[in-house]
């Protein structure tokens, strides 16, 4: 008796994508296996560590506890779609990589995209918000000293970006 | 750790919902925010035959606030509760205690009405219900609408009186009574933790400061939030003691049993002197 | 002015991938691959009496099942014990697929391959396993006491026992002489390395070519190489093992084979189709390994100013329910106990033991955290008993630089003698006092106590054996594109080798780090291999880097010379920039990419570098072989020592017994630095695992053998907000050992963490602290303990 397929669509880093997948395929399933981003990784599986952390709607959420078929018609931001647009690394990656805020590099895309939204709401955090920030996502490799300079950092970068151009 | 096989059926109205849920009840699991229910499933703690995802219905996803208190849709996240400034104004202690509800991820995405029916003993926002005596609006074909008032809302661990067939489509927070200042504490382990042992507490005062009510609600301490009159101890430290002297917690791994009616004392007389703080002249 | 790149703490090269999501961890690979998944025991201790496997049958999309009764040869016997020892007179390895029994909660019993990992975990939940329950042996006293047994031809759930004395007299003897002495129970709770990624194993035959390529998340692809072929019988040659990107290892992923290993590569080979195997969360807890569990009984002797005369130490060691690694952990913990002291006449014998629970071996700190806990807390119990300045006791004992090598008399888990090489212990201990703040500290604690805060300080010393043998190798080779192709065989799990093993290579050949290319764990690219594991991996493949680049670098010079003529020799040239020039005269040079062309002579040209190779004759002079490559190993007589110090400040709450850490220091030497910040970050990640094996982290089993908090829900690795800033200082103490001075820095950060913040809690609350972690639940017990017995005192 094979299971019941549905239909989902799904904008996925800005480009529309589809698929034909039983409901309980988790969202974080349907990007890496069904779409080939394979940026987005499994830790737990049951929403602690946050190394599955994506954007729906761009609000940080854990593919690994969403069913694919509840993403239909919402987007979806993985850490490939945190790129700059012509592929070179958005800020907080490049603040990852000079602040040294990555070490195995597995838990890495969960704080990618929890910080790039969180910058969003707030750009200019202090070191004990940045540190607070990153609170819900485990990393065993780092020790969070320098993905915490990371957030500083990406902030910095973000402001020199976005800063009007003479 | 893949979830088993589940019929899945994604509605796009209330109505809609609440006649699947009839149809099917008894072998559904409404599907909200699944923080707390996808884990299961991944887990293959639970295997039910379908799975009825509310998530779209938008008509659910409200925070109201009038003169009497603050209406939480089903749809409505922890973090749209946690945000909705007008919320706080008329009840702080929904923003006190719903920002101590794991970590601001989860509260993206985990529903404070699907917590209530989840009844999770160490949940906090079945404890606000609780402690400010809130009510559960639930819907069904069978019964239409019926509002259940908290304290015959929890009925044990993870369990409360929303029948299989039913919808629960909000939570209502009464803006407490009179001048009343509120507080919410917890002690976990690590940071966004379920809770050793958590207090919520209310303390009501007349124009000169006397207090007039005193209550204290706790979590992590019974099978169900309880909530504790404290209201004419002599003084802060004796009503954390009294309320703690009722409270029946377990050990686990995490804490001692006695250790969690010792931070029931502690945090209690800290908690109650806070929300007296905040109104007393 | 240096322009070398060793030393720099350059940005690292492997990060722009891994940071856009491109990284290629192992369940990233083989998408159109079948997928395993285990029926794994529920139950600590049985025999198993039936298998059914009917109702599995239907399930859509299943392609296998296997139980014990189908596998073949060798793939049915125990797996190997990979470091015997001949005090481990009772080892025993467990089966690919339990025979007959099972021995612990998680043990593998049935193997489902299917077309999907959903599809293969329901049919596992339909296989039903009857088992014959068997009563458990659960903790180390419950081994000791050996009502039950775990294995019944293993008497008192023994599998070793071991003494070691270092040769400087009686101990028991030199206790009973001394001045004072001291008696000390302690014990550590059993924790585990929990890498954010679990186990993985890939494996795709090729009927053709009758080759079998397994990609594995391992810290040593050579010995699975080794491992597999050993089992699957066939020969090495057709057997190659890549290790992908991975996702942290800490130790557990030293083990091989595991299970799966040799499982997924024979279904694989069995089925004709491409298997793989990737570990969920729930099976890494009950599975894997985990480590650190010990209970321990130190006797001391001492004189007045707390100058050790004796030491005895008694450990028994839970190695759970089998020993494929040996004893490794409890002999780490036995000699370097000794950390860096003179401690008179010493005796260590430990017992190790089995219990129906996970499987022991090395997890970052590899019994060394045990070892400084028990060193330390008796150093710390000295100088409270002659009431000294716990610095000033540990001062009194340190081996001084002038006594450097110092031979402490016992044999290391490398079968070498325990000589410590270099290091400057007093200069540690004076930097660590001023780092943390120690002489300070009477004045922040009365201003601490004046606002009713509590707070504590304690510090903690260690020397931890590093860069240990038998060797590693590397193979460089310079490309005609300029490229440098730097292969080695040992693994990479975030160390950052790609970018620290290039700064060698390119000091020596005058290049840039992007200029070279490093590969790691691919037995395709260099076969002859030790793996990553005890803070070793800089230093031998470091070194093998250095000595391989050195022979191109040679060579290079001897080509370049030809080629340049005018009767340059070799000696007056030098590497630099990308080419080979004349010291005296820089203007004379040669590009190393021609140099490069230049070393392989061909008959024929396919591409512009090989028309210039055409055009040249004989610039490989006869004897010397074609191509600007070499390989080169390196040996280490011994390891190589490095140490360090940690300082603590910790506030208790007076009221709900909350422990947080106010301050957090490090001295480290780790002697010469090849890249600062990946060292830096080495120390934070194994000080956030020491701060979990001290307050929060805590494999917890009941009385049935269950583990209770298998998820990481209930194992409390530490967030941000449960980690400390840390404050790191380091000094630099060369090798004695290797040719580029290096020493090891893995695991420096997580050794002396359990004892310095027992030291702390122990200073702010003047209770002994005898047992890690400790909760706030554990230190609300222990002061309502000490309350009781001061009142039983004065009573």
């Amino acid at each position: 008796m094979s299971e019941h397929l549905h239909q989902v669509t799904v904008s996925v880093n800005g480009v529309t994508r589809r698929g034909e997948i039983p409901a309980r395929r988790l969202l974080a399933d349907f990007l890496r296996m069904d779409l080939g981003l394979t940026g987005t990784h499994l830790g737990c599986e049951h929403g602690v560590c946050g190394a599955c952390t994506v954007l729906l709607d761009g609000v940080p959420v854990r593919s690994c506890l969403m069913f694919a078929v509840s993403a239909d018609g919402h987007a979806v931001t993985t850490v490939e779609g945190c790129c700059d647009p012509g592929g070179e690394l958005g800020p907080v990656q490049q603040a990852f990589q000079e602040c040294h805020g990555l070490q195995c590099g597995f838990c890495t895309p969960g704080f990618i995209t929890t910080i790039a939204a969180y910058l969003e709401e707030n750009p200019k955090p202090t070191e004990e918000e940045a540190r607070e920030a990153i609170g819900g996502n485990l990393c065993r490799c780092t020790g969070y000293q320098n993905i915490v300079a990371a957030v500083l950092r990406a902030a910095e970068i973000k402001r020199e970006r976005e800063a009007p151009h003479e | 750790m893949k979830p088993p096989p589940v019929m899945y059926h994604g509605p796009d109205t209330v109505d809609e919902a609440v006649r699947l849920l009839a149809e099917h009840g008894g072998q559904a699991k409404v599907l909200a925010g699944g923080q707390s229910l996808v884990p299961m499933l991944n887990m293959r703690l639970t295997a039910p035959a379908r799975l009825i995802d509310v998530n779209r219905l938008d008509e659910l996803a409200y925070v109201r606030t009038d003169l009497e208190g603050v209406r939480v849709g089903a749809l409505a996240r922890h973090a749209d509760v946690e945000r909705a400034t007008h919320a706080f104004e008329a009840v702080p202690l929904l923003r006190q205690a719903v920002r101590t509800v794991a970590h601001p991820t989860i509260r993206n995405r985990g529903t404070t009405v699907g917590s209530l029916v989840h009844a999770d003993p160490c949940a906090e926002m079945p404890a606000v219900l609780a402690l400010l005596d809130g009510e559960v609006l639930l819907r069904s074909e069978r019964a239409g609408e019926r509002v259940v008032k908290a304290a015959d809302f929890f009925v044990g661990p993870m369990e409360s009186v929303c029948q299989e067939d039913e919808l629960a489509v909000e939570a209502y927070f009464p803006k407490p009574k009179g001048r009343t200042g509120t507080d919410w504490r917890e002690m976990s382990r690590r940071t966004g933790d379920y809770a050793m042992c958590g207090v919520g507490t209310a303390v009501r005062v007349d124009e000169s400061g006397g207090v007039t009510s005193a209550k204290a609600v706790f979590i992590g301490m019974g099978p169900v939030p309880s909530v504790i009159d404290v209201t004419g101890a002599a003084d802060w430290t004796a009503a954390a003691e009294h309320a703690a002297d009722r409270l029946d917690p377990e050990d686990d791994i995490h804490a001692s049993a006695e250790y969690r009616r010792h931070l029931a004392r502690i945090l209690t007389a800290r908690s109650l002197k806070a929300a007296y703080e905040a109104v007393a002249p | 002015m240096s322009d070398k790149l060793v030393g720099r703490p350059l940005v690292r090269k492997e990060d722009p991938r891994l940071l856009r999501g491109d990284g290629r961890y192992l369940d990233d690979l083989g998408r159109g691959a079948l997928a395993a998944a285990f029926v794994r025991s529920p139950v600590a201790h049985a025999r198993i009496a039936d298998i059914e496997v009917e109702d599995a049958l239907d399930v859509e999309g299943l392609v296998a099942v296997y139980t014990y009764e189908d596998l073949p040869g060798r793939v049915a016997e125990p797996l190997p014990l990979l470091i015997p020892h001949p005090d481990l007179t009772h080892p025993r390895t467990p089966y690919c697929l339990a025979n007959g029994e099972v021995n612990h909660v998680g043990e593998a019993v049935v193997m489902v391959v299917a077309t999907d990992r959903y599809v293969a975990e329901d049919a596992a939940e339909k296989i039903r396993v009857t088992y014959e329950d068997l009563p458990p042996v659960v903790t180390i006293d419950q081994a000791r006491a050996a009502e039950r047994l775990v294995h019944e031809d293993a008497p008192g759930n023994v599998a070793a026992r071991s003494v070691q004395t270092n040769g400087k007299g009686d101990a028991h003897e030199a206790i009973a002489a001394a001045p004072h002495r001291l008696a000390l129970d302690l014990q550590i709770e059993r924790s585990a390395s929990m890498p954010m990624e679990g186990k993985g194993v890939l494996a795709q035959w090729d009927p053709d070519d009758r080759t079998l390529r397994v990609h594995s998340s391992t810290q040593t692809s050579t010995s699975v190489r080794l491992a597999v072929a050993a089992k699957l019988e066939l020969p090495p040659d057709r057997v190659e093992v890549i290790t992908p990107d991975v996702g942290g290892g800490f130790g557990v992923k030293i083990v091989h084979p595991w299970p799966e290993e040799i499982l997924v590569p024979w279904a694989a080979m069995t089925l004709g189709r491409d298997v793989k195997w990737v570990e969920d969360r729930r099976e890494h807890f009950i599975s894997s390994a985990h480590e650190r569990g010990q209970q321990q009984h130190v006797e001391v002797g001492f004189d007045d100013s707390g100058r050790l005369h004796g030491l005895s130490v008694e450990i028994w060691h839970d190695n759970g329910a089998y020993v494929p690694y040996g004893i490794i952990v409890p002999i780490v913990t036995s000699t370097q106990l000794l950390g860096p002291y003179k401690v008179g006449a010493y005796r260590v014998e430990f017992t190790s033991l089995y219990t129906n629970t996970v499987i022991v071996t090395p997890y970052r700190g590899a019994g060394r955290p045990q070892g400084v806990f028990a060193m330390e807390r008796t150093m710390d119990a000295i100088a409270e008993y002659l009431g000294l300045d716990r610095l000033a006791v540990r001062e009194a004992n340190l081996i001084q630089p002038e006594e450097m090598p110092y031979d402490q008399g016992l044999t290391f888990q490398d079968g070498r003698p325990l000589i410590y090489d270099s290091g400057d212990y007093p200069t540690m201990l004076r930097m660590i006092r001023e780092l943390v703040g120690w002489d300070g500290f009477e004045a922040e604690r009365a201003a601490a106590a004046a606002e009713g805060r509590r707070i504590g300080i304690g510090v903690a010393a260690y020397v931890e054996g590093t860069g240990m043998g038998p060797y590693e190798g590397a193979h460089v080779k310079v490309e005609t594109t300029g490229e440098v192709v730097v292969s080695t065989g040992l693994t990479t799990q975030g160390q950052g080798h790609y970018t620290s093993l290039a700064q060698i290579a390119a000091d020596v050949l005058g290049v840039g780090v992007g200029d070279v290319t490093v590969i790691t764990g691919d037995t395709r690219r260099f076969k002859y291999a030790v793996g990553t594991f005890a803070s070793r991996a800089i230093v031998t493949s470091g070194n093998a880097v250095a000595v391989a680049a050195g022979k191109v670098a040679e060579k290079a010079k001897r080509i370049a010379a030809a080629a340049l003529g005018g009767g340059i020799f070799p000696e007056e040239l030098e590497l630099v920039g990308g080419t080979v020039r004349r010291r005296e005269d820089p203007e004379t040079s040669i590009d190393l990419r021609t140099v490069a062309v230049l070393s392989n002579p061909l008959r024929y040209a396919f591409d512009e570098a090989a028309k210039a190779a055409t055009q040249f004759a004989a610039a490989v002079g006869t004897g010397d072989e074609p191509g600007l490559e070499a390989t080169g190993f390196y040996m280490p007589e011994r390891s190589t020592f490095a140490a360090g110090a940690h300082g603590v400040v910790v506030e208790t709450d007076p009221e709900t017994a909350d422990i947080k850490i106010l301050r957090y220091c490090v001295v480290h030497d780790c002697g010469v630095v090849v890249n600062p910040r990946i060292v830096e970050g080495q120390v934070h990640g194994g000080v956030a695992q020491g701060v979990g094996g001290a307050l929060y982290e805590r494999i917890v089993y009941d009385d049935a053998g269950q583990l209770v908090n298998a998820s990481y829900m209930d194992f409390l690795i530490p967030f941000a907000t449960e980690v400390p800033h840390i404050q790191t200082a380091h000094m630099v103490t060369a090798s004695g050992v290797n040719p580029l001075g290096l020493k090891g820095a893995g695991e420096a950060g997580v050794i002396p963490t359990s004892a310095a913040v027992a030291s702390a809690v122990q200073d702010a609350e003047g209770l002994a602290v005898r047992r890690m972690p400790i909760s706030p639940s554990e230190l609300y017990e222990l002061r309502k303990l000490w309350k009781s017995r001061k009142e039983q005192v004065s009573a």
